[in-house]
């Protein structure tokens, strides 16, 4: 029995080497030629708690988790009902869990799974330094065909260290689990791909963020650690110090958005990322950047709010705070990335809007993508490199205006240093020059110009990825964001497999709204729905202010951290087309 | 190397045109001269220096100056400067402000900025009261004063002691000057700009509207006896003995080295950090 995609989750308690044994598959099906997606759900614990890699692997790129999982690997039962609805089960998934650990808890069986036992805990102890999770990857790896030649060179990597006799426990563990699984139902498996599956990589969300702004040019990051976007910083540090860029740990966020401000001013490109407890902190400064006219980019991974909320876990819910939390009309930027490897292409672009607006940009990206790994194909080269208009050298008699009216509304901007053109930023309002200002018709020309230079840019094709059906976009339209898009796409495909007609439109750029650039994706549809991870159904209110919708406009909101399936949106589609 | 001859310059060259909005007398004009003044005698071209600030009326500063300025959000001064001077270390970066904006809303940033020992040079009007909200009581003013309709009992907490808890959080030059001597100011200003590291220089700058009793500083204040110490334990007996009053001398000069991140290798590519993630 084989499948086009293979979706599997290990659980366990901490300790039990869960999110290292998903790692290890996941590099192997990269040896093996597949595409891989694995997310990560912990609980609040430090170190240990309850911990569930979910992984799904396929011959081609996977967008989204499924609706479902073939198979539950408990390595023990700790705490494991706390993620049973993050881990749907059908009565055709397989659940395998050790008997040293008693039987499965109640919770996991309300659709009646299948159940068979593993032992993984006597096999390992027979095994000298045998642990149960490479037991458990090797019955894994049986059941859904992945070869042992591929586990088998994941595992010299990543023990080389620890010398062969490490190697070979870890093998004979694998393999006894590989020879165990003869007596396990079958479960789908995939089928092994022709060598040359074109360049792939292997990435996280947040790593890909972090890439992203260093394409982008940013050589100055300031760090105050938050979850879940602490692994952007970490990564950032010592990549940063390859490139000649620096990272610089704060004392808080308050002090992270304002050491990114100075070194901006001081013309090296920054950036900060936080979650939203963070961003709450930093939005006075986002005012003080968007009235000195500082670029900068602030990347909220985002997280269960409100508050402390839920740390660990996921939700679209920053989107007002984003949109809407800075005091006075403060024109902005707020991009959102719309999968692990648009992190890179969203911040990289985010970059590019801040340097040539001279103006703050938030990214929205969140724990499900940022913590996420996947096997991807080669992400596209891009030219974009954050470019700011600089002053040239001074004018003999003329005094530099630092916020000179222009068309774009953007001025040419002096760094420090540049002789005869000395100004000061200002977040009080101000004139030309940059001189203290509290007339009205200051105010009013800067705001004007503010808010031009927004509305002139041209932003291309980029603000949103517009996908129809095979055989034409029919008179439907997903309208979505950010995570979400994974799951619209995947039922939008299989939608399109069933004869249906309808297409997606995946907001990127969600401030400044593009109303004409919306309506002309909305030529000819009767019928939208909108699709988020809020409970308030922040997008869909937002999209209902600045866009005209058919009247038969839907919207399908939860909030976190459950995300959507793709079932639940073609669910949704086809109860309409019916 | 060829001996190329400095330009000259003078206090006036690195004042703006703007008029401040202080009110007459009070103290912070005469820091805003012993500033320009310590500018000039250092002979820094005007753009290879900013001056960085939060709110307050001391805030204003960068405005008044032809240097590079940065006026901020409350409190938020230090940071800023922090960041300037790390993506730029050839400038001259200094920050001024109040009592208000560094020891109250500011005051994270301050114990961290002294810590951390960035090249900078925090000039602090201290007058012990919020000027710009029309005077309510800062974390300076004497638990006793009954001045404020926020506080009319007055606060009955202690004051903060700036120095002392700049001491002990690593500040790397520590003086008090009095705004009524700008000639020796300026002088202390010209040494803290000199000396690597976090420096802090505290100014007893009267607010002659809201604080008119602060008048009699100039007869109250006295030049301190003796010399600097790179001693920190005996900086901290001094400090924490003194009345308030001596000024007009460095108290404290350590030989910390200022923070500046170093890299090993800063010569990658952008590819070399995508080839980790290739397959």
């Amino acid at each position: 029995m084989t499948a086009k995609s293979v979706s599997l989750v290990i659980a366990g308690s901490g300790g039990a080497g869960v999110v290292t044994a998903g790692s290890l598959l996941l590099d192997a099906a990269a040896k093996a030629g597949w595409y891989a997606l694995m997310s990560r759900s912990s609980g609040p614990q430090i170190r240990g708690g309850e911990a569930a890699a979910m992984l799904r692997f396929a011959t081609g790129p996977v967008m989204s988790h499924d609706d479902s999982f073939h198979l539950l690997m408990a390595i023990d039962w700790d705490n494991i009902t706390r993620f049973s609805a993050e881990i749907p089960l059908t009565g055709n998934s397989l659940i395998v869990g050790d008997p040293a650990h008693g039987e499965a808890p109640a919770g996991l069986l309300k659709n009646s799974p299948r159940q068979a036992a593993l032992a993984m805990t006597d096999i390992a102890g027979k095994i000298e330094n045998g642990r149960p999770n490479m037991v458990a990857l090797g019955a894994i790896a049986a059941l859904i065909g992945l070869p042992a030649g591929a586990m088998q060179a994941v595992v010299e990597d990543n023990l080389k260290r620890k010398g062969q006799a490490a190697i070979e426990a870890s093998m004979t563990a694998f393999h006894a689990g590989v020879a165990a699984a003869a007596d396990l139902p079958a479960i789908p498996k995939l089928p092994a791909v022709a060598a040359d599956s074109g360049p792939r990589w292997s990435i996280t969300g947040n790593e890909a963020t972090g890439l992203g702004v260093i394409r982008g040019g940013v050589r100055f990051v300031a760090a105050y650690p938050i979850t879940p976007a602490t692994e952007v910083l970490e990564w950032l540090a010592p990549s940063l110090a390859k490139v000649g860029g620096m990272l610089v740990q704060a004392e808080d966020e308050l002090a992270s958005i304002n050491q990114i401000i100075g070194a901006s001013y001081g013309g090296v490109p920054a950036m900060t990322a936080t979650s939203g407890p963070g961003l709450s902190l930093m939005i006075e400064s986002l005012g003080l950047a968007v009235a000195a006219e500082v670029p900068l980019v602030v990347v909220d991974v985002m997280r269960v709010g409100p508050s402390t909320g839920i740390a660990t876990k996921s939700e679209q819910s920053d989107l007002n705070i984003a949109v809407y939390g800075l005091h006075g009309d403060a024109p902005h930027i707020v991009v959102a990335a719309n999968s692990v490897s648009d992190c890179l292409f969203t911040t990289q672009w985010a970059v590019h809007l801040a340097e040539a607006m001279q103006v703050p940009a938030l990214v929205l990206t969140d724990q499900a993508m940022g913590q996420a790994r996947a096997i991807v194909p080669k992400p596209a080269e891009l030219a974009f490199i954050g470019q700011r208009l600089t002053a040239t050298a001074a004018v003999e008699g003329e005094r530099y205006k630092r916020y000179a009216m222009t068309g774009s509304g953007v001025s040419p901007m002096a760094i420090p240093g540049m002789p005869g053109l000395t100004h000061t930023a200002d977040g009080l309002e101000h004139n030309e020059f940059g001189t203290p200002s509290s007339q009205a018709s200051d105010h009013h020309a800067q705001m004007d110009k503010r808010s031009r230079k927004l509305t002139q840019f041209n932003y291309g094709d980029h603000w949103a990825d517009i996908e129809d059906s095979e055989v034409g976009a029919g008179d439907t339209a997903i309208i979505t964001w950010g995570s979400s898009t994974g799951p619209a796409r995947e039922a939008l495909d299989r939608y399109s497999a069933a004869g249906g007609k309808a297409r997606l439109i995946s907001v990127r750029l969600i401030a400044p709204v593009q109303p004409e650039k919306m309506a002309a994706a909305l030529q000819g549809m009767r019928r939208v729905l909108v699709v988020e991870q809020s409970h308030s159904g922040q997008f869909y209110r937002m999209l209902r202010a600045f866009y005209d919708l058919p009247v038969e406009t839907r919207s399908l909101h939860q909030g976190g951290p459950l995300a959507f399936g793709p079932g639940q949106i073609l669910e949704q589609l086809t109860a309409w087309s019916a | 190397m060829e001996a190329v001859a400095k330009k000259k310059y003078a206090a006036k060259d690195y004042k703006s045109d703007l008029k401040p909005i202080w009110c007459p007398g009070c103290g912070d004009y005469t820091v805003l001269n012993s500033i320009t003044r310590a500018l000039a005698e250092l002979a820094l071209p005007p753009e290879q220096v900013a001056v960085v600030s939060g709110i307050g009326c001391s805030s204003r500063i960068p405005a008044y100056t032809s240097v590079y300025g940065f006026h901020g959000v409350h409190g938020r001064a230090l940071p800023v400067a922090t960041g300037l001077k790390l993506a730029r270390p050839d400038l001259t970066v200094l920050v001024t402000g109040g009592d208000g904006d560094g020891f109250s809303i500011g005051g994270n940033h301050f114990l961290h900025a002294c810590r951390r020992n960035v090249d900078l040079t925090y000039i602090v009007m201290d007058n012990q009261v919020y000027g710009m909200t029309k005077g309510q009581a800062s974390p300076t003013t004497a638990p006793d004063w009954e001045g404020s309709k926020l506080t009319p009992e007055g606060t009955g907490i202690n004051p903060f002691q700036p120095l002392v808890v700049g001491l002990a959080s690593g500040a790397n030059f520590i003086a008090r000057v009095s705004s009524s001597d700008p000639i020796n100011m300026a002088k202390i200003i010209v040494e803290a700009i000199r000396h690597p590291g976090f420096s802090l220089v505290q100014v007893l700058s009267p607010c002659v509207t809201f604080r008119p009793e602060q008048a009699e500083w100039r007869d109250i204040v006295r030049t301190a006896v003796v010399d600097y110490t790179d001693d920190a334990a005996r900086a901290a007996r001094r400090l924490m003995t003194d009345d308030g009053f001596n000024v007009g001398k460095v108290l404290f000069k350590g030989s910390r080295p200022p923070f500046r991140p170093e890299f090993e290798n800063s010569n990658g590519s952008v590819a070399e950090l995508e080839a980790r993630f290739a397959l």
